[in-house]
């Protein structure tokens, strides 16, 4: 093992610049997390897969291309994907027994992209089964464990991405979010998730969860780590026609510009029911961007909790088609084998979409829809960016949702208008609670202003480098 | 309203047990109760939306280009037979 | 059996012959290939895959729905048509639901001509004959499903033919015999054939027809009961299944019941129809907006301008060849069956009549415009002689029939003795033809034909001359 590699205070742009000096070679890197991902793996159980072997041939590659002088935005960067991103040949499960042993003939978008820009791939992360819930206890491969705690939930579904980042077996991750599957684990795991716009990222190859709301996102120790992964996932992709042509930004160029004058609005709708540490931590946080010279304003913002109604209607209806695909014959498993979360699912969406229903539940969904978008977009009109906690508590017990059906609404409720409106947001860790798990704020920004809410994000990183603390396992 | 658990199943083709099918019945029940409450908020003369991007007419040329081989494309599936996909015999009534 | 008047609808699926499929970009042409040799992640519905339309595919469909008189939505979207059979590969289909492309068009049987079209007033003949007109409720598009084989007990999928684009064409229940519903399907067919959108080569499966059918006492009120006979490829059997089905449900009504609302499928063995329950199955099939298709418009002027785009059709064809060519409506009927055939008998006019084809002057002049020769004639010849239209050029066609004019026009004791006096005059040339020297002939020919002063059929004089010499 190479000295030089403090895997606990890496960050992407670090490891560069140690790549580029030679301090330490891919190789050298990738086997370091190896490593780590062995040692703490039991205890946090990150991964469903870890691809060593092409891991290392991956860095050994990326050595290569190093030694040749080639400069690529990830060239030998050790990542760890979720496991509901098609990466060719290597097993892809979506945390279900339905896909066990699929191994899918081609890579989706986002690992092209990465792959193109010489990323290591370590393996692919747990996460709730299919992408439904807010914990990964409802992956067929066991739940992830919260690296600050390990007695706690990491959140989900990205939950397996977001423990793999806080717990150093991996520099970042690459999730996905339909209604806070990035923000909402990353929270709970105290590390920097951004959920683009929808459209900004290419879905091609991600296991479709709600259609018209995922959103594939990186989970970083850093904002600027965020940003620099942002800037290779985005763009048109002609594989999404739901993919926008909307000229993509240099992300890293803009964060460090000071934030004076912007106008940040926060809605008291959303500290509603938020427990009080959390409350008082999100508000502290909100000075500090006052401090940094940002106007707070008050907005009038729609009810979160109609949100919950919204989206539960329109991803379960959205699931209960896109899963209809897994009927055994050309892959997978045959559909007895759906756990009951995935079941529970296709059965309220098959219910709300069936003849007699469609304008009760889905179409007056859809409608509802219009109406928080309009609220957004009203509220934008006042404000650069919205901000407030990410979720109402710290990172729950495991088994603390036994029986709750509404348990992942519930806990993303603060996220999920967002998310049906396809606005971008992020995840910034603000803060510990005195049990020691974090806690965290979000930014919210209108459709493809990622490059305001990463530049909010940096400046408050700026002041609180909470990346420097890490979990003890 | 009660929700015939059965017919559902059988339209979301979900082989499930007379137990889990209780289950779901309940289930199914309170989160319909949670939805409701949209019924709060006045829709009338609101279009619905049902994607957000404000795209139109994403469209691919016509121009042909390389499938997956055959070998590939069954190399997932539990069962083939001379380069199809093998299910139980499927017949109609007569 | 006059008591109860036949309702009948009809739904088609036609296959489209775009390049590539219809949300993916893997080869549309699927006939007879290694099973899944054409498949890609998008149409085996592989997990993350997403479709892409296909922009030809869109603009053919919406040219059906235009040469069938339909109005266009200028506000158009896809979506889901949920239900589950192992050729779906995606558990869906993705489909048309309530804004199809085209709506409200119809077409009219029994004339060839459509009402609105500007030759109308010059249909003549044409119009004097009874018209039907059928109302097209909807044209939309859609893809098609796998293909299912059953063998020893299994069943086998191949997916190349997944995704290829399909136009569904509904009628409304306008029709009352079986003749009318094939006529219709003719009419179509031969419609999709000029727009060139597709083969409709029904051994292929390029056409699919699915008849309805139910019976009445009172036209103005439709039955309340409908019995659809599902996939049939090939327009003799859907005649024969309507035809099955007024007897059967006849018999049914006579004893005072009513026929099951029911599928049926054509056994053309058993030659009946047979129900199909299996495949009913209470449909329900959760139509909503596929969400990963952005919507898509098409302005007035975009869509006139596939309007205009579209080829001379049949019916308009058909009056024009009439009226230009003062064919007989029977002939130019047949002459615009085919749009090769007729592009070929235009072809022929305008080597005689250039004055009459419009757009002739593209083709080189020919060197002796044969004015002699009436476009009915080559109709005629065409026609009478069943001329092989792709191996016979225009231009030998034309010499075909002036021959045959001038062999009449010549008085054959004439001829022989005209043969007579030139073998005599020309005795070694007799010879060297005999001893196996072909040019002899055509000299004999050369001296013959100028003794003659006349344009008459050579080769019918070369075998006069090879009689007489021989």
């Amino acid at each position: 093992m190479n000295d030089a590699i403090d895997i606990k205070s890496l960050t992407i742009t670090q490891a560069k610049k140690d790549l580029a000096a030679k301090k330490y070679s891919s190789v050298e890197l990738t086997k370091a997390y190896l490593e780590r991902i062995k040692k703490v793996e039991p205890k946090v159980n990150a991964f469903i897969t870890v691809t060593e072997e092409e891991a290392l041939k991956s860095a050994k590659e990326a050595d290569a291309q190093i030694a040749k002088g080639e400069d690529k935005a990830l060239l030998g960067i050790p990542l760890s994907i979720k496991d509901n991103f098609s990466t060719l040949d290597i097993r892809t499960t979506a945390s279900s027994k339905v896909l066990d042993k699929y191994k899918p003939p081609y890579d989706a978008t986002v690992l092209t992209k990465l792959k193109d820009s010489g990323m290591v791939m370590l393996g692919k992360t747990n996460m709730d089964a299919w992408a439904h819930g807010s914990s990964t206890e409802t992956s067929d491969y066991g739940t992830t464990r919260n690296p600050w705690n390990t007695d706690h939930l990491p959140g989900g579904s990205s939950g397996g991405a977001a423990a793999s980042v806080a717990a150093d077996e991996a520099i970042a991750a690459i999730g996905s979010e339909t209604a806070g599957s990035i923000r909402q684990p990353a929270n709970w795991c105290g590390v920097v998730g951004l959920k683009p716009t929808y459209g900004r990222v290419s879905r091609y190859g991600v296991i479709a969860m709600g259609s018209s709301l995922d959103s594939p996102g990186p989970i970083t120790r850093t904002v600027e780590d965020s940003a620099l992964l942002l800037q290779i996932l985005a763009g048109q992709d002609p594989h999404d026609a739901t993919t926008s042509p909307t000229a993509v930004p240099d992300y890293l160029k803009n964060l460090k510009k000071d934030i004076k004058g912007l106008k940040i609005g926060i809605s008291d709708d959303y500290f509603e029911g938020v427990d009080p540490e959390v409350k008082a931590t999100v508000e502290q946080a909100i000075k500090t961007l006052e401090k940094l010279g940002a106007v707070v304003k008050k907005v009038k913002l729609f009810p979160p909790k109609y949100a919950i109604a919204v989206y539960t209607i329109i991803q379960r209806a959205e699931v209960s088609s896109n899963l209809a695909r897994f009927d055994g014959i050309r892959y997978g498993n045959n559909r007895s084998t759906f756990g009951d979360e995935a079941k529970r699912r296709i059965m309220l969406g098959t219910y709300t979409l069936s003849a007699g229903y469609y304008d009760q539940y889905y179409n007056k969904a859809l409608k509802v829809r219009t109406v928080i978008i309009e609220n957004f977009a009203q509220a934008f009109k006042d404000v650069d960016v919205i901000v407030g906690p990410t979720s109402p508590t710290t990172a729950m017990k495991i088994g603390a949702t036994e029986g709750q059906s509404m348990f992942g609404e519930l806990a993303d409720v603060l996220v999920e208008p967002s998310s049906i409106a396809g606005l971008s947001g992020i995840n910034m860790p603000v803060g510990f609670s005195k049990a020691g798990l974090p806690i965290g704020m979000q930014i919210i920004g209108p459709q493809f202003a990622e490059e305001i809410v990463l530049n909010v994000a940096y400046q408050y990183e700026q002041e609180n480098p909470l990346y420097k603390i890490k979990p003890e396992l | 309203m009660k929700i015939d658990v059965s017919r559902v199943a059988q339209l979301a083709n979900l082989p499930l047990t007379a137990d889990e099918k209780k289950k779901l019945a309940a289930q199914l029940e309170e989160t319909l109760t949670y939805i409701d409450q949209l019924n709060e908020v006045d829709t009338k003369n609101i279009l619905p939306t049902s994607q957000v991007t404000g795209l139109e007419n994403v469209l691919a040329e016509d121009i042909a280009q390389p499938s997956l081989t055959q070998q590939a494309a069954l190399a997932n599936a539990q069962a083939t037979d001379k380069g199809f996909f093998k299910v139980k015999g499927i017949f109609s009534d007569e | 059996m006059n008591k109860y008047t036949p309702i009948i609808g009809l739904e088609v699926h036609v296959e489209l012959k775009t390049n590539s499929k219809m949300f993916c970009r893997c080869t549309a042409d699927y006939f007879g290939k290694e099973p899944n040799s054409h498949t890609c992640p998008v149409c085996l519905g592989l997990p993350g895959a997403l479709p892409v339309p296909n922009k030809t595919a869109i603009d053919w469909c919406i040219k059906i729905a235009l040469a069938l008189n339909c109005k266009i939505n200028e506000f158009s979207k896809f979506d889901r048509k949920n239900y589950f059979y192992p050729d779906l590969a995606k558990g869906y289909q993705i489909s048309q639901y309530d804004l199809p492309f085209g709506h409200d068009g119809y077409v009219i049987l029994g004339s060839n001509a459509t009402p609105e079209s500007n030759q109308k007033k010059d249909a003549g003949q044409a119009s004097m004959t009874k018209e039907k007109r059928i109302g097209i409720t909807r044209v939309h598009m859609e893809e098609d499903t796998g293909k299912l084989t059953h063998a020893y007990g299994a069943s086998l999928i191949d997916f190349n033919r997944s995704g290829v684009p399909l136009v569904e064409i509904v009628t409304e229940p306008d029709f009352h015999d079986a003749a009318d519903v094939k006529e219709y399907l003719q009419k179509l067919q031969q419609i999709v054939r000029y727009l060139e959108v597709s083969n409709a080569d029904m051994e292929k499966g390029d056409m699919r027809l699915e008849p309805n059918i139910s019976l009445t006492t009172d036209v103005k009120v439709l039955p309340n009961y409908k019995v659809e006979v599902k996939n049939i490829n090939s327009f003799r059997f859907v005649e024969k299944s309507i035809t099955f089905e007024i007897k059967r449900q006849t018999e049914i009504l006579e004893k005072g019941e009513t026929p099951a609302q029911e599928t049926r499928g054509w056994d053309e063995n058993r030659q009946k129809t047979v129900s199909q329950r299996s495949k009913e199955n209470a449909h329900d099939y959760r139509y909503f907006p596929e969400p990963d298709i952005p919507p898509t418009t098409h302005t007035k002027a975009e869509i006139s301008s596939l309007k205009k785009s579209l080829p001379e059709l049949p019916d308009e064809k058909m009056v024009r060849f009439a009226k230009i060519y003062a064919l007989p409506v029977y002939d130019a009927e047949i002459l615009t069956r085919e749009r090769s055939l007729a592009d070929y008998f235009e072809e022929v006019v305008s080597l005689c009549h250039p004055e009459l084809v419009s757009g002739s002057q593209k083709q080189e002049m020919p060197k002796r415009v044969r004015h002699d020769i009436t476009p009915k004639e080559i109709a005629n010849w065409i026609i009478n002689k069943k001329i092989d239209h792709t191996q016979i050029t225009p231009d030998e066609l034309l010499t075909q029939i002036t021959a045959a004019k001038q062999t009449i026009a010549i008085d054959e004791t004439e001829l022989v003795k005209i043969i007579t006096e030139v073998i005599s005059e020309n005795e070694q040339a007799v010879t060297d033809y005999k001893s196996g020297k072909e040019n002899a002939l055509m000299f004999l020919l050369g001296q013959v034909m100028r003794k003659l002063g006349k344009k008459v059929d050579v080769q019918m004089v070369k075998e006069k001359i090879k009689q007489q010499v021989a």
